[in-house]
């Protein structure tokens, strides 16, 4: 036993059976889109010359023809098939890449609906099954694409193509509609995170540049996590998806349109109650400041939505949520901070004496925020008589010294803010708890009164017995 | 607030109902605002109680319109209000006011939770067959027309889940703006409601009239068949079983056929496995002529599909399928167009795929009869009992019977034996104790003398296996092997193997033995237990690990009925009450829970006493616990009394009841 302590050979000593089958190491996955019917047969593309071996007159059509044979889709799954040809298609649209970077003039009208046909033929895939049931972005590895040579290089042509000083939408409107973008947001759903991140920049170019589809792009984005909230919990892109927002909303024009308000109760407060929040939330904070620095008035609505779906049995989103607080507080109006104060600071007298001690240490940290500490000291008559109940039972109750430590500096702060008032309730703590649970009583008799009723009536021949 | 809650404070509010005024309703709201949403919850929760307490004229005046207007509250709570209001109808006066129900509900409805929405249209939908003609018309028709033209997705959701229940008891007239409204939710511009909406388009069309299902129905269909949104689309699978129940031969070729055939093909697995997982459904649905020519074919494709989710439920689906096809042909059917994709399957790459197959394919020997089997059959078996998935080769073994009852199991043992004994082995334990599962049934069927050969030492080595509910379903399976082969196979072949491992270094392992004495003694009856079992259990008592000391108390509690009165006289009470003294408070805590557990059973079985004679022994299958006595209450009257009832059987039994009331009433939690 002694000799190797890696192993444990204890285990199998006990067990008397040798271990045939040990795990296999995970190999490191990839898949490929779900459109590969076996085909069989094997792609021939003849070679094409360089663009930059063919006389400028003789450009465009070539560019077309590369265009062309780039629609031609290769099984990535398969390794040993078409490789040639693979490497045929890669450096053709590296160059394709190059040309559209560097040539002016290569934009013709004619170039755009093979553009997009291109790129629709390459990125546009049915995403395959996601390989464990149950993936869990934190600790499972990302499932990569496996025809990434390809459709990096797609990608990146794309967007070269999007920001092309030549570009024109007004052309390109045409062939980037609505059923374009419905396609590209359904993509935002891959577990590759490369892919992701390209989504993104096309994406936030494509809402940059196609007024009209500004909006429909915002009512698909709210489909798709109104259906992640509501109905699946699962969507791989919903951080890009924020990422992107997050830029939108900077750019509304005051005062905001009802849509965006809707937008943000109806559909940014929801997100905070999905199980995965740790993957967007910072993406989803911003996007929440961002509003509220928009429009102070937004304030309570917002606050009022994240006390409503306040995390009941998850510290750790409790935390985020503590976080993401603080974060809305740093920009608080002191005129709104007086309308939600007293909502605001019974959760957090909930939170400050919670047994978890991340969650109590969080809500303490408040107490370090300067600006936070102004407005708790401007309305320390009612905010004091809310706290204090909860530090003075944790400065005696709490199992965490450090936690012990905070709430007396806290009770400290409050003692030289409001001496007076820190007193009377000091004075009042027991009488005001014994008043408490005498009321506890009392509900517990009424009840007991009602149950007693109900029995009786239960019994009365014209009694109405609920079912 | 907390003055008004005593009762007899508050003014008669109500007059006429006696003493419903000692409830204003005041204190009732009080309740269902109070800040704790823990303390909201359970006045939900009692609603009817408050309304009880209210009475009807009360509930339907003041309480509806309070909760119809102040609902803004936690999912939780609502999803009680919603469920409540569902089976408040007796409440506010009976069908006849069933409406008043209607505007909490409809607001519920509209909530964004989906679990609030679903539950207020299950209540709605509940309280709809309660209205009365009238009111269904005046009142809950109206209700489902707005809640469709509702401005936030939400309601238009919800209203499609009411259209069926109110739709059969509606005017003509009514009707078409019923069908009217669910046609746009069909189209609506969200895919929320589309897919609410084809979710509910089959239970919709079974209560429409087959004109409206063919003009109408149809239609809205083919179009969710071919929505934009996988997700729309593969919910229309789902439909199509439902409208092709309603229609004719010839209607559902027109009709449906193209738009089913469409979805086999259709380009997103999601729908494609949908179409795979609602087979036998569908098949029945349009019965065996469109199975054969249209179903078959894309069976075939959908096992030969390049997703592996699609194929792994296609196989799920093999047996029924087969099943199902007409008993005339059946067997030429499977042979060409079925067996020869199972058989490709075989050697899927996908082990989820081959995993679905495998716990189905052994149905398959029942529908094709002996010859096949052996001829066609038996091939894959073996194949898959060879597989490197431990899970492929399970579902084989787990199926066995349906082989068993063809062509008897003797021709697969030889490659069940490998199978069997490297699952055995394997690394995974619940793989392990899957197999163990199937040991009395491979008993049974393989007879003992092939068990004795082959089997037996494996399921001696799961009796020390390092994982514990390997060891605790290694007992179990020693006593199912016992009563299928008797006591005298018991004697010669487990319990002495099992009593060696009482003198086992390993305390587990000592453990185990008391476990197997535990589950072997009732199959092995009172002899073998007597003179085999108990010794080494009592010898065991002076165990250095205190765990095996009070498994010994707790194993003489659990053979003390089958032991007679003069081993437990002579050898069990000495051991226990030495154990009773232990310095361990466990051991202590189940020598006595022993001793108390075999005296109480023995006074019970043969010594009656009146109720007023009976001592402080519980009786101990009535309650567990000792009920804690007033100090030395009757202690010696009973027994003093008793001891002149001079056989010494009773003797022994009283002695032993005594000596329960001697040990303090010490309670501790077992620890196991």
């Amino acid at each position: 036993m002694s000799s190797a302590p890696t192993t444990p050979p204890s285990v199998d000593k006990v067990d008397g059976f040798s271990r045939k089958s040990v795990r296999k190491a995970r190999q490191k996955r990839s898949q490929s889109s779900s459109q590969f019917r076996s085909q069989g047969k094997p792609i021939e593309l003849t070679p094409l010359p360089l663009l930059k071996d063919v006389p400028s007159s003789e450009q465009p059509e070539l560019f077309l023809k590369k265009l062309q044979q780039c629609c031609v889709i290769f099984d990535f799954m398969d390794t040993l098939s078409d490789l040639k040809m693979k490497e045929y298609k890669r450096s053709t649209l590296n160059e394709l890449v190059d040309y559209i970077t560097i040539s002016r003039g290569c934009l013709t009208e004619q170039t755009y609906p093979e553009v997009v046909r291109m790129v629709s033929c390459n990125i546009f895939r049915t995403l395959p099954p996601s390989d464990s049931n149950e993936f869990d972005p934190e600790e499972d590895e990302p499932t990569l694409e496996a025809s990434w040579p390809h459709l990096q290089l797609v990608y990146e042509f794309f967007i070269r193509f999007l920001e092309s000083q030549e570009f024109q939408p007004s052309i390109a409107k045409k062939y980037i509609d609505q059923k374009f973008v419905l396609q590209l947001l359904e993509l935002f759903d891959s577990e590759d995170p490369r892919e992701r991140d390209y989504l993104k920049t096309v994406l936030h170019r494509i809402y940059g540049k196609f007024l009209g589809l500004r909006a429909f792009i915002r009512k698909q984005i709210n489909n798709i996590f109104l259906r992640f909230v509501y109905e699946t919990e699962h969507f791989n892109g919903v951080a890009e998806l924020l990422e992107i927002l997050g830029s939108i909303i900077n750019g509304f024009a005051l005062p905001l349109k009802a849509e965006h308000k809707q937008f943000l109760v109806k559909v940014l407060i929801p997100l905070h109650t999905v199980r995965s929040l740790s993957l967007f939330h910072a993406q989803l904070a911003y996007c929440i400041v961002q509003f509220l620095e928009k429009d102070p008035s937004l304030t309570e609505p917002v606050i009022r939505g994240l006390m409503k779906f306040w995390p009941k049995t998850c510290s750790q989103k409790e935390v985020m949520f503590l976080g993401e607080l603080e974060e809305i507080l740093d920009v608080i109006e002191p005129s709104q901070f007086i309308k939600i104060q007293e909502p605001l600071f019974k959760q957090i007298a909930k939170c400050v004496s919670s047994p978890h001690f991340q969650v109590a240490e969080r809500a303490l940290y408040y107490w370090n925020n300067e600006y936070i500490m102004s407005l708790i000291e401007e309305n320390s008559n009612v905010i004091l008589p809310i706290m204090f109940s909860s530090l003075y039972r944790i400065s005696k109750e709490h199992w965490n010294p450090a936690i012990v430590a905070l709430v007396y500096n806290v009770l400290k702060a409050f003692m030289e803010m409001n001496s007076a008032m820190f007193d009377e309730l000091t004075a009042t703590y027991k009488s005001d708890r014994q008043r408490e649970k005498k009321k506890e009583k009392e509900r517990e008799e009424l009840w007991k009164k009602l149950e007693d009723l109900e029995l009786k009536r239960g019994l009365r021949p014209d009694g109405i017995i609920p079912t | 607030m907390a003055g008004a809650a005593g009762p007899g404070i508050g003014p008669g509010a109500a007059g006429g109902d006696g003493d419903d005024s000692l409830y204003p309703i005041a204190v009732l709201i009080d309740e269902l605002r109070n800040e704790d949403v823990q303390l909201r919850l359970n006045s939900i929760k009692k609603l009817s109680t408050i309304a009880l307490a209210l009475g009807v004229e009360r509930t339907r005046t003041e309480l509806l319109p309070f909760l119809t207007d102040t609902i803004y509250d936690e999912d939780e709570v609502l999803l009680a209000l919603a469920e409540q209001l569902g089976n408040f109808t007796g409440l506010v006066g009976g069908p006849d006011f069933a409406h008043c129900l209607l505007p909490p509900l409809e607001s519920l409805a509209t909530v964004e939770e989906t679990v609030v929405r679903d539950k207020a249209v299950e209540s709605l939908r509940q309280i709809s067959q309660e209205h009365t003609p009238v009111a269904l018309e005046a009142h809950f028709v109206p209700l489902v027309k707005r809640l469709a033209s509702g401005d936030w997705f939400t309601s238009r959701t919800s209203a499609c889940g009411l259209f069926s229940v109110c739709y059969p008891r509606a005017s003509n007239a009514l009707k078409a703006e019923i069908r009217q409204c669910f046609r746009s939710l069909c189209t609506d511009d969200t895919p929320m409601v589309r897919r609410a909406a084809a979710s509910k388009l089959g239970e919709f069309a079974k209560v429409l009239e087959l004109d409206s299902v063919k003009s109408e129905i149809v239609p809205l269909f083919t179009n969710l068949a071919s929505d934009e949104q996988d997700s729309v689309r593969l919910l229309a699978v789902e439909a199509c079983v439902s409208i092709a129940q309603l229609l004719s031969q010839d209607d559902l070729e027109a009709l449906v056929m193209p738009t089913l055939r469409q979805a086999a093909e259709d380009k997103s697995w999601r729908v494609r496995y949908m179409v795979a997982d609602k087979f036998s459904e569908l098949q029945k649905a349009v019965g065996p002529k469109i199975t054969l020519s249209d179903l078959i074919p894309a069976f075939q494709n959908l096992l030969k599909d390049c997703e592996a989710e699609v194929r792994a439920a296609a196989a799920h689906k093999v047996k029924e399928l087969c099943e199902n096809l007409p008993i005339e042909g059946r067997e030429t059917i499977i042979m060409n167009q079925i067996l020869p994709y199972i058989k490709e399957l075989v050697s899927d790459t996908n082990q989820h795929v081959k995993s679905a197959l495998a716990s189905v394919i052994m149905g398959l020997s029942t529908i094709l009869g002996k010859e096949n089997t052996i001829e066609h059959l038996l091939p894959l078996f073996l194949a898959q009992l060879k597989d490197e998935c431990p899970e492929v080769r399970l579902n084989i073994i787990s199926n066995l019977d349906c082989v068993n009852e063809v062509i008897g199991i003797r021709q697969l043992s030889q490659s069940l034996l490998p199978a069997i004994v490297e699952l055995a082995e394997d690394a995974k334990w619940r793989v392990r104790l899957a197999i163990i599962e199937y040991m009395p049934l491979l008993a049974g069927q393989l007879g003992v003398e092939f068990f004795d050969e082959k089997l037996n030492s494996l399921c001696m080595a799961w009796l020390v296996d390092h994982v514990y509910a390997i060891r605790e379903a290694a007992t179990s399976n020693l006593m199912k092997l016992v009563q299928k082969f008797g006591t005298e196979w018991a004697q010669n072949t487990i319990v002495p193997k099992v009593l060696v491992m009482a003198n086992d270094p390993n305390y587990l392992h000592r453990m185990t033995t008391l476990f197997c004495i535990n589950a072997l003694s009732e199959a092995c009856g009172q002899e073998i237990t007597t003179k085999q079992m108990l010794p080494i259990v009592l010898k065991m008592a002076g165990d250095q690990v205190a765990n095996v000391r009070f498994n010994v108390a707790k194993s003489l509690q659990k053979i003390g009925p089958i032991l007679d009165t003069e081993a437990l006289q002579e050898e069990v009470k000495p051991v226990l009450q030495k154990l009773g003294q232990d310095e361990d408070m466990d051991v202590k805590y189940f020598a006595q829970e022993a001793i108390s557990g075999i005296a109480a059973r023995a006074r019970k079985l043969d010594f009656p006493v009146k109720d007023s004679d009976e001592p402080s022994v519980p009786g101990a299958d009535k309650n567990h616990f000792w009920r804690p006595r007033g100090p030395r209450e009757d202690t010696g009257k009973g027994p003093a009394y008793q001891l002149h009832v001079n056989t010494r059987d009773t003797l022994a039994r009283l002695e032993m009841a005594e000596l329960v009331l001697f040990f303090p009433k010490q309670r501790l939690i077992p620890l196991d």
